[in-house]
């Protein structure tokens, strides 16, 4: 069996800067598993630009973000398979995986970093009725099909879900040359960025209506059209607004779930929130020597923000293997402090420090439940209010952080749980 | 006296900006929470600007179509022309980021150049 | 001039193929759809009944309880995935388990081996997530759960093999008696047969009223049902059923083969037999159902709905025999539930008459045996590793959430009745049948389609007709879209 120092899973923008992280930190056995045929990830998909305006200052398409960090990868000679498949991860770090070139393998891996990303949420996830002709497509897959293949998934399309993706689709199939009748979002508001619906519906002229989901799909072969309706407030149909609007297509970009089949097969813990692993201060989940980042650990909105998270999970998984090799088992974990969201917060990660192996500072994230304006981020340590940070809009679309730093917490004597809550002015 | 409600764009915030115009001429921008919501807004107003992305078709490459941008943001209102411009455009692999695909798009004095690599390989069939 | 035409290639049709392939016979199969298990066939329970539920005496007891008897041997033979995982009809007050007696004295007398009534704590024991108001239980050891798509197609295979034409895509328009036999009428030209055989499920009546005094009567009755996750999958090993009772009859929940969970059906009859849609309230009705079956249905798992149509007689019996007044032309019409368990038997009842009717001989180069696309998933590490070896296309994993490769979608491809379209790799191979429901695997598929059938792009379909999956090229749409102008004002017109 091949044994490398770190393997991290999926060659995106979290694994790229995980392996990274890994090699200037002094890991000299990284290995990446790609299921693709090139390093990036979804990044290769994601044409649009906007991207690094925190990494790199300026702002580039997906697929010269990923071109960054793939030459720094290579540049550190990082190794990689692409078209290999993960087909399972054991507890003990054995990982078998399946490729037409190498076939079935295992490999044993002195620490794992999970980068699987996300995947879209189906039309099953969602149960509209109706027929299932063909038409119906995630935004993702429709994304695919027009900017790797060449493809247009449709001519009249209906999109369902505010998500970045499908404004970003909506813009995109109008420049290709389809007519996008309207964006619906089940929701009172949307789950994407303002500059997206500025910039790829405002643009267009292309109506977003909130609190409006599709409650029909018409059509036996090919979608003929949708029916959308009005939802009150407990999040079912208003009798009586029932619109049909005539379309080929109906897009979904209806949420994004943590791809987590392999981490929930080693046993690896998950929280029902986020659908991603529990992780501590180190971005390690319940099992030694494995960490999570990016995607498959939340669902982000900035891949800037990913390729920071995997910095640090790299970063971690190498101090790992390091002590190992050095034979310092000490292992100090020092006391643990739960961190928790409450109050609009949804959930943190990490979710728990132990304090000794803390950085001088570290980077909680997290998502708000709904929309708040002019509230303010609190902290607590304890029943006691240390940092209140005033935000004039909070949206559920757009992940959060604070940070908290070592030498506060040591301060805080016998502090055992810190909590972040919305407040409102 | 005219008011223009913009949602800026500059950062994720998003902020709720608004541009008040006499006879043309701003008189004021508020709601923006930095200068570069100020600027965006002036610039909304007066010359709004956009980079295209899209794709072009790649001949002997590794992959059916490469991505392209807009070098620089062009005038909103030339988005469509610029597209139409790329209507049949087809490149011949290889194509490396940065490449000049076609110049000086709709007449507006920004180059379309390629956003992704594709190496020089027919298309690989798998058997 | 065929010796005989089957109308309808769901499992029943194809079931009479396969048997009537042990005779020598010039025989084929006539299909409207682009595949075979396009109707019915492929949306319903997937259960083998056991065989306690119809009425003693009836054709459908019989059938069913021989059908559920063929079945291991049939799996073994045509190598589709079977498994005999139990029944249990739950009820939820004491006055229910006089009608669990009733329908276990009813099994007995069909011949139902093994039927016997559990108390709740035993229940518990075998199945922990029951409902708190249930009581008692009959349990048949006998009753099991089958690959629906997989038994349809391996019969038609192996029908094929044996020598009988499919005509896919032909949609039969009139049968006409004649000197000698009948006229078989199509979308696709005319054909003579001395014999028709009339298994086309919600329209059988159609035909048989083409030829026969004594009309047929067949409703289609909708069921609806929800599939979710393999997470939830052994969220009960058994099939519950519950017993109809005053709330009208129930649903059930049930492991699939596969590993899922499904839980239905429901049951509305629709003036539409092409109303194959689901709908709001039966979804809710179902789910709401099932929760008199099993505690906290894990319902947020759900990856996808779907409804199938039953063809119900208006006798409630299957309607299995020549048809009066039209020698030689023979109905298996009105076969609903338990007709997928009754499907093997019925074929072997239907193939008899008509060979007795042709006077037909035995087929000495019938081949009983059909094998299956490899199943890598029932394979060890060492198996699954040689096979890619030899051929490196069951190592390019193309479904992620079934873990299923391109060598597998490939032999779906090239098998005799090979897949056409997405639904037709993916009723072969699972491929897109997971949890995410095709959105990663679908354009790799497509890729796939396009050069091995192959066909281009722009012709694959998701299940044939009108089907298509992309309407064109970028920038090739001529479209009203493209005249869009990116202004706030031109646009306020929308």
């Amino acid at each position: 069996m091949r044994e490398y120092d770190i393997v991290i899973v999926g060659g995106g923008p979290a694994g790229l800067a995980a392996a990274i992280s890994a090699k200037e930190n002094g890991v000299s056995d990284v290995l990446i598993l790609e299921r693709d045929k090139e390093l990036g990830g979804i990044l290769n998909q994601c044409i649009h630009n906007g991207f690094g305006l925190h990494t790199f200052k300026e702002e580039l398409t997906g697929p010269e973000y990923a071109a960054r960090f793939i030459k720094k990868a290579i540049e550190l000679n990082v190794e990689y398979k692409l078209n290999t498949m993960v087909a399972d991860i054991s507890k003990d770090r054995v990982i078998t995986a399946i490729s037409r070139e190498d076939g079935l393998i295992q490999i044993k891996a002195g620490a794992i970093v999970l980068a699987m990303g996300c995947r879209e949420r189906p039309r099953g996830a969602l149960n509209i009725p109706g027929y299932r002709p063909a038409g119906i497509f995630s935004a993702g897959t429709a994304q695919r099909l027009v900017n790797m293949e060449g493809y247009m998934p449709g001519r009249e399309v209906v999109i369902l879900g505010s998500g970045d993706i499908g404004l970003i689709m909506a813009r995109r199939m109008t420049l290709e040359g389809a007519k996008v009748k309207v964006v619906a979002e089940l929701m009172p508001y949307s789950g994407g960025l303002k500059r997206n619906i500025v910039q790829c519906l405002d643009d267009f002229g292309i109506p977003l209506k909130l609190s409006h989901t599709v409650i029909d799909i018409d059509g036996k072969e090919r979608v003929k059209g949708v029916t959308l309706a009005q939802v009150g407030p407990d999040g079912k149909p208003v009798p009586g607004t029932q619109e049909y609007i005539s379309c080929d297509t109906l897009l979904l970009s209806v949420g994004l779930l943590p791809e987590n089949e392999l981490s929930r097969g080693a046993g690896v813990a998950l929280s029902p929130v986020t659908n991603g692993p529990v992780v501590n201060e180190s971005l390690e989940t319940s099992l030694d020597g494995i960490f999570a980042c990016g995607n498959v650990l939340h669902v982000h909105d900035l891949v800037d923000y990913v390729s920071e998270e995997a910095h640090m999970a790299g970063k971690n998984a190498a101090r790992y293997v390091l002590d190992k090799k050095s034979g310092n088992t000490s292992d100090s974990r020092g006391p643990v402090i739960t961190l928790k969201g409450e109050n609009g917060v949804r959930y943190t990660v990490p979710s728990m420090i132990f304090t000794d192996r803390m950085e001088e500072t570290l980077t909680v994230r997290f998502r708000v439940s709904n929309v708040f304006k002019d509230a303010a981020i609190c902290t607590y340590f304890g029943d006691t209010c240390v940092s209140r940070r005033k935000k004039r809009v909070l949206a559920p679309g757009e992940m959060e952080n604070i940070i908290l730093k070592k030498k506060d917490i040591k301060a805080a004597e016998g502090l055992s749980c810190i909590t972040i809550r919305i407040e409102q002015q | 006296m005219e008011k223009r409600e913009l949602t800026c764009i500059g950062c994720p915030l998003g902020c709720a900006v608004t541009v008040t115009l006499e006879n043309g001429e701003i008189q004021s921008v508020t709601g923006n929470t930095c200068k570069r919501g100020e600027d965006y807004a002036r610039k909304e107003v007066t010359h709004p600007t956009r980079i295209v992305t899209t794709t072009v078709a790649v001949r002997g490459g590794c992959k059916p179509m490469v991505s392209v941008k807009t070098k620089t943001d062009i005038p909103k209102d030339k988005i469509f022309d610029c597209v139409r411009a790329l209507k049949g455009v087809t490149v011949d692999a290889p194509v490396a980021i940065g490449d000049v695909i076609l110049e000086n798009v709709a007449d507006t004095g920004v180059d379309v150049v390629a956003t992704s690599d594709c190496r020089e390989e027919p298309l690989r069939k798998q058997a | 001039m065929y010796d005989a035409v089957i109308i309808g290639a769901g499992v029943v049709g194809c079931a009479i193929a396969r048997e009537l392939s042990r005779f020598q016979v010039n025989a084929c199969v006539i299909e409207k759809e682009e595949d075979v298990c396009c109707g019915t066939s492929k949306a319903n329970s997937a259960i083998v009944h056991a065989g306690f539920d119809a009425e003693n005496g009836t054709l459908k007891a019989k059938l069913n309880v021989e059908g559920n008897k063929m079945m291991e041997v049939l799996a073994r033979q045509l190598d589709f995935p079977f498994r005999r995982n139990g029944s249990l009809v739950i009820c939820t007050d004491e006055d229910g388990i006089k009608g669990l007696e009733t329908l276990k004295a009813r099994g007995e007398k069909n011949g139902v081996p093994g039927l016997e009534i559990k108390g709740r704590e035993e229940l518990l024991e075998m199945e922990p997530n029951l409902s708190d108001q249930v009581v008692a239980a009959l349990y048949a050891p006998t009753g099991g759960i089958v690959c629906p798509f997989n038994l349809t197609i391996a019969l038609a295979e192996n029908a094929a093999v044996n020598g009988i034409e499919f005509r896919l895509n032909t949609e039969v328009t009139g049968v006409f008696p004649e000197a000698g036999g009948y006229k078989v009428t199509t979308s696709n030209g005319d054909i003579q047969t001395r014999a028709v055989i009339n298994a086309a499920g919600v329209y059988a009546d159609r035909f048989h009223n083409m030829v026969s005094s004594r009309k047929l009567h067949i409703t289609a009755r909708k069921g609806e049902y929800c599939l979710l996750d393999k997470t939830v999958g052994n969220y009960v090993s058994h099939t519950i059923f519950q017993l109809p009772g005053p709330m009208g009859k129930g649903v059930l929940v049930t492991p699939t083969i596969h590993g899922n969970l499904l839980v239905g059906p429901t049951a509305v009859d629709t003036p539409d037999k092409e109303a194959t849609n689901t709908t709001r309230e039966g979804l809710d009705t179902l789910i709401a159902k099932a929760g008199q079956s099993v505690k906290n249905l894990p319902i947020r798992q759900v990856i996808t709905s779907f409804a199938g149509l039953r063809a119900h007689e208006d006798g409630d019996e299957f309607i299995i025999g020549e048809a009066e007044g039209a020698p030689g032309f023979f109905d298996a019409a009105g076969i609903e539930s338990p007709g997928l368990t009754s499907a093997p038997a019925i074929g072997v009842m239907a193939a008899k008459m008509v060979a007795e009717f042709l006077g037909l001989s035995d087929n000495p180069q019938f081949c009983e045996t059909r094998k299956g696309i490899p199943h890598l998933d029932d394979m060890d590490f060492e198996q699954r590793a040689a096979l890619i070896r030899e051929n490196p296309a069951y190592g390019n994993i193309i479904c992620r959430c079934e873990m299923i490769s391109e060598g597998e979608i490939m032999d779906a491809i090239h098998r005799p009745l090979g897949a056409r379209s997405l639904d037709g790799v993916k009723r072969r191979t699972r491929a897109g049948m997971g949890r995410c429901q095709a959105g990663f695997c679908s354009p790799r598929t497509m890729e796939i389609l396009e050069r091995e059938v192959p066909l281009s792009m722009m012709e694959i379909t998701k299940c044939g007709g009108d089907s298509k999956i992309v309407l064109g090229r970028n920038k090739e749409l001529d479209h009203p879209g493209c005249s869009q102008q990116p202004d706030q004002q031109a646009c306020s017109k929308q």
